[in-house]
């Protein structure tokens, strides 16, 4: 049994008045061991990542704070430690990363001084010493010419490169404890793999424990010794990885884990031998600013070809920068293109008029990524999903009875048709873009990552919704995603694309068995948890 | 919009602000019945100290500054108002179109923008009002003139971030006419921030008047608070009230405007609230 | 090196910012009612007709309009601005010996209100919402509805008239005949309130907006990270935000300044202060209008430099300005 290094007693933090809930988080008990990595994980509003910052004191005072708990740490209680003592831990004892290493890190100051501040805090050391060691730990967490990265700015790295610097920054007085908020969310699958394999080499070469905040059980089954769970601030279960996640006890965890899309394909369907719905032929799309004196050109799309048959569920998979996004709104239209042909039913539309695109319209509807920003938050949701069909003609009134008949389709009250989006929840607010799109009769339903921005158990059930309405409405749908789990699951053929390019088009069970291109390869390599759920104890 | 004219209501000074207006307004209001003679007229004896009948005191021509004061209110209110109007409705559109269209659109007209924040505004004001003769109609195009320029940044900016988000996308999508668009989404949702910024362009636009009847280009048929003070510099070892009072009215009105409009972006614009 | 090609950039680029604004005063000259010969000559009556023939031969008003265009650019590119009848003196050589005071002033006013004004912003941010930030802002908001002209007269009123303090108007003490230091103390007793009167507006102003900017810097991630190192609170505030905050000002501050030449016309003139604004005024009582638009000309020609000083200075300070 190793040494515990922290231990949370009955934590409870208290969150303002006019919150949700008095607590943001109550009578939380756990213990850190060294050289153990323990993961918390919860859904959005479960409180995880108040419970990282109340360790380190930096919640947002004074209208959030420590109601009642300790935090014992080395014989204190880091709860009511005074601010000195604090100042002491934080960064030498205890590290902490965080989730969006752009922001967090000072954009004026170069990466070398910020690794510097570190040891200028905390030791005595002499500017040759304290040089050796940034140089040291920035070799160690592997960063290419650490010479220029130590002259470099943030905005000059990549994100996973910002993120090894700030490991490297956390780590350099060999903290017991490391805690990490979220350091692999936003950034992409293939630099997720490689940061949590960096944490991991690093944390057993030194013994650290580590405390690492998030919601995907993906990278729960890749990284952690032990799991605990949060349910809306309360910790449902808490055990050993092998435990928690091959026989969950609690109904959430059980409910959580059921959620998350399987990483195999299900069963090979028939082969789709349809007509083409939607071709897109060598389509081109260049971003950029040729000024006079140079510019920075981007070619989002370098000759793309792909056709949607009717019926089917095309995934377009990739990392940002593959150019997945642009190709979708290329197709419906709502960016235009430098060159090539975009057929719908036969027809180019790449070229066509604003008024001669219009009938096109009403074939061709998109489901976008964000719930907060793509409903108008000054119209009433029956009026957000009764404007398509107002504009193409439909008398008001009824083109609202159909609003609400849309409403019911996609599992919402239709009492609720006169309010305002921000009085529903992220889910509730894609299940009404989705009747929006629905609302024109499409044909092709484009779905721009619909359930990337939604907590893992709403989004099972509106890829359930989607299921249900692609085949009772016979549409043909093009699934954009970063997600590979939820492309093996939703989708008949996937498409990968990197940096522009389609570099692979295949069924869904034949890339997964037998991927053909190297990229393919390791973006199913560095999905987080690989197929643990087929791990199970039996 | 409701719940944020309730946030403006709990804001002191912002409720300050409005009754200061509102005192305001009532003087113009009954400037007429409190003193319907003429200001230009002769009232009494010339250099009277405040007191007595004279609450305010008489300037070197005998007049009733109090009265002077409560006309001059008046033109402040409609030069100010009028002229704020004026650089809000042509900086909208400019900045809305650049916004919208983006493009060789955008950059010229961005460029006509940056050009006239560039160029010396106070004095491109007083050019202006000198070569059309001083008149209320030629100080409200002049001073819309070097005001428009901030509004039609802000609309553009909003259109700019407003364009990029996904309902409008989404409505473009549906097959949505540019018109319906732009009325129906995009102005709707940048409305508050061009009322916030265009209520502090008010008192911007009072103190350009009053600069301007200072150096004797206001309308020589109109009372203007500018004006009596620059009257009054004349005699300023002597009778000091004559210079002192309108330049409080003029500090008080804009003082007032500046709240509400404070208090208005505030209740509108809830960023960062709990500051 | 690169710095040296941006520079050039930016001055290739404020061209086209001095063309229009040359072209904007033909427009005005011409916009203006009457004959353009007697807008520019000024008053009427003022002008003998030989000198009005000399005017319309020097501009070329007895040709067609493209022409006088080319004449009038020609004429400004040569900074030959014409001459001030009312004057007696070149146009370019009246606004020259004016143009030492009015930069005392200037640049006194401007460097108080940006240093003070920061310095108060910096105060009222760190001691949110006490006794000091109320203060602060309670200052800053009247100042903001301060007209600076009446402010001079009421200063003249308080500390010349009644407590004889400060004099009241001029450059210097005429006729004492000080030299040296003496003569420096003498100018600054006199440039006390024209440069309060100038300065305290954009003082309201730049404190306004620096305490806005460091409160919206100090809610960042990257000073969450730097508590998270065990950095104090002090150090945070001087060694991450501040420079983080200033960023915006220095912009603003850019645009300002070319108000603030608008502003030294009301001031310099209630002060007597011996500088281009009170030369302006003239212009205006004898409607010169020849001599308005030739100051205007050299103002926008002044902003256009300090904006692009502006520019150069950010692009120093931000390192993710790419050149």
């Amino acid at each position: 049994m190793s040494q515990t290094v922290l231990e949370l007693e009955k934590l409870t933090i208290a969150l303002p008045s006019g919150a949700d809930r008095a607590n943001a988080v109550s009578e939380i008990d756990l213990v850190l061991r060294a050289g153990k990595v323990t993961c918390l994980i919860g859904e959005s509003g479960s409180g995880k990542s108040l419970v990282a910052r109340s360790i380190l004191g930096l919640l947002p005072r004074p209208h959030v704070r420590i109601g009642s708990g300790r935090i014992l740490f080395e014989g204190q209680d880091l709860a009511v430690a005074p601010q000195d003592k604090m100042r002491a831990i934080r960064g030498a004892k205890i590290g902490m990363i965080f989730q969006e290493p752009m922001t967090a890190l000072n954009p004026l100051h170069t990466i070398g001084r910020q690794l510097d501040e570190v040891l200028r805090i905390h030791t005595s050391l002499g500017k040759a010493a304290r040089r050796a060691r940034v140089l040291e730990l920035i070799d160690s967490v592997h960063l290419p010419e650490p010479d220029r990265i130590i002259r470099s700015f943030p905005h000059q790295l990549s994100g996973g490169q910002r993120q090894r610097a700030m490991i490297a920054m956390a780590l350099l007085l060999n903290p017991r404890l490391l805690i990490a908020d979220e350091p692999t969310t936003a950034l992409d699958v293939t630099t997720q793999a490689q940061i949590l394999y960096l944490i991991r080499e690093l944390q057993r070469e030194h013994g650290t424990s580590v405390l690492f905040i998030t919601h995907d059980f993906g990278v729960v089954a890749d990284i952690a010794d032990e799991v605990a769970v949060l349910q809306r601030g309360t910790l449902v279960e808490r055990g050993t990885a092998a435990a928690v996640l091959g026989a969950p006890r609690h109904p959430y965890t059980k409910a959580l884990i059921a959620a998350v899309p399987k990483l195999v394909p299900p069963a090979a369907r028939p082969a789709n031998t349809q007509p083409f719905i939607v071709e897109a032929r060598d389509v081109a799309k260049t971003y950029g600013v040729r000024g006079l004196f140079g510019g920075r050109v981007t070619r989002a799309l370098a000759g793309v070809t792909m056709e949607l048959r009717r019926g089917e569920t095309l995934g377009l998979v990739g990392e940002s920068g593959s150019g997945k996004s642009t190709l979708a709104r290329a197709i419906t239209r709502l960016m235009p293109i430098d060159g090539g042909e975009i057929l719908l039913g036969g027809a180019d539309i790449a070229q066509l008029s604003r008024r001669q695109l219009r009938p096109a319209r009403k074939r061709v509807q998109m489901v976008f990524q964000d719930p907060y920003a793509s409903l108008d938050p000054r119209q009433r949701i029956i009026d957000i999903i009764a404007e398509g069909p107002i504009i193409h003609g439909t008398p008001p009134a009824k083109a609202r009875e159909e609003a609400q008949a849309l409403l019911g389709l996609v599992g919402l009250d239709p009492s609720a048709a006169q309010r305002f989006p921000h009085e529903f929840s992220g889910g509730q607010r894609q299940r009404i873009g989705i009747a929006r799109a629905l609302a024109l009769h499409p044909e092709v339903l484009v779905a721009d990552e619909p359930v990337s921005a939604l907590d893992v158990s709403v989004q099972a059930q509106v890829l359930a919704l989607l299921a249900d309405i692609k085949a009772r409405l016979h549409l043909s749908m093009l699934f954009v995603t970063h997600d590979l789990r939820v492309a093996l699951q939703v989708c008949d053929r996937i498409a990968v694309m990197k940096q522009g390019e389609v570099v692979e088009v295949a069924p869904t069970a034949e890339i997964f068995f037998n991927p053909q291109h190297s990229y393919t390869k390791a973006l199913f390599a560095a999905v987080p948890g690989g197929t643990w759920q087929d791990r199970k104890a039996s | 919009m409701l719940e944020g004219f309730a946030r403006f209501a709990r804001n002191r000074m912002a409720l300050f602000g409005a009754a200061v207006l509102l005192c305001l307004l009532l003087l113009v209001v009954l400037t007429p019945v409190i003193y319907p003679d003429d200001p230009f007229k002769l009232a009494g004896p010339a250099l009277q100290p405040p007191g007595g009948r004279f609450l305010l005191g008489t300037d070197t021509l005998g007049r009733d500054v109090a009265a002077e004061i409560a006309y001059g209110a008046r033109t402040s209110l409609i030069i100010g108002v009028g002229a704020t109007l004026a650089a809000i409705v042509f900086g909208a559109v400019a900045g809305g179109v650049a916004g919208y269209y983006r493009g060789r659109t955008e950059t010229v007209l961005m460029r006509i923008t940056e050009f006239f924040q560039t160029i010396p505004a106070f004095i491109f004001a007083l050019l202006i009002v000198a070569i059309l003769s001083p008149s209320v109609s030629s100080e409200i195009i002049a001073i819309a003139a070097v005001s428009w320029p901030s509004i039609a940044r802000l609309v553009r900016g909003e259109f700019v971030s407003l364009g990029g988000r996904e309902f409008v996308q989404a409505c473009a999508g549906l097959g949505a006419s540019d018109a319906r668009i732009i009325f129906n989404h995009m102005l709707p949702n940048c409305a508050s921030s061009i009322i916030a910024v265009g209520s502090l362009l008010i008192g911007t636009a009072i103190l350009l008047e009053a600069g301007l009847a200072f150096l004797g280009l206001g309308d020589p048929n109109v009372m203007s608070w500018g004006l009596i003070i620059s009257a009054g510099r004349a005699v300023l070892r002597s009778a000091w009230w004559i210079c002192t009072f309108p330049g409080i009215a003029i500090l008080l009105t804009v003082l007032g405007i500046n709240l509400i409009g404070d208090g208005l972006n505030e209740a509108l614009n809830p960023r960062l609230r709990e500051r | 090196m690169r710095f040296a090609r941006y520079i050039g950039y930016r001055l290739v680029t404020a061209l086209p910012v001095i063309f229009g604004i040359i072209v904007l005063n033909f427009l005005l000259i011409h916009l203006a009612p009457g004959d353009a010969a007697s807008v520019l000559a000024g008053e009427s009556g003022a002008a003998t007709p030989e000198y009005m023939d000399e005017l319309r031969h020097k501009f070329g008003l007895d040709q067609s309009l493209g022409m006088q265009f080319l004449t009038y650019v020609s004429n400004m590119a040569h900074f030959n601005l014409g001459y001030s009848y009312r004057n007696d003196a070149d146009v370019s050589s009246l606004i020259l010996e004016r143009l030492g005071p009015t930069s005392l002033l200037m640049l006194t006013a401007f460097g108080t209100a940006v240093a003070l004004g920061i310095i108060l912003g910096l105060v009222a941010a760190t001691g949110r919402n006490s006794w000091r930030d109320n203060i602060i802002s309670l200052i800053s908001l009247v100042a903001y509805a301060t007209p600076g002209f009446w402010l001079g007269l009421m200063m003249i009123v308080i500390f010349s008239i009644g407590l004889g303090w400060l004099p009241t108007s001029g450059f210097d003490t005429v006729g004492a005949g000080h030299e040296g230091w003496a003569e420096v103390w003498d100018v600054a007793r006199h440039l006390v309130m024209p440069a309060v009167s100038l300065a305290l507006f954009y003082l309201a102003l730049y404190a306004r907006l620096m305490r806005a900017s460091v409160l919206e810097q100090t809610g960042m991630d990257y000073v969450t990270t730097a508590r998270a190192k065990g950095q104090t609170e002090r150090r945070i505030m001087t060694g991450h935000v501040l420079r983080n905050a200033l960023l915006p000002i220095v912009t603003i501050a850019g645009v300002q300044a070319g108000n603030l030449i608008g502003g030294s016309i009301v001031v310099e003139t209630v002060f007597g202060w011996p500088g281009i604004g009170t030369l302006a005024f003239n212009a205006l009582q004898s409607r010169d209008l020849n001599l308005l638009l030739a100051i205007f000309f050299m103002s926008a020609c002044l902003i256009v430099i300090i904006n692009l000083a502006v520019d150069v200075i950010y692009v120093m300070l931000d390192p993710r300005m790419e050149i």
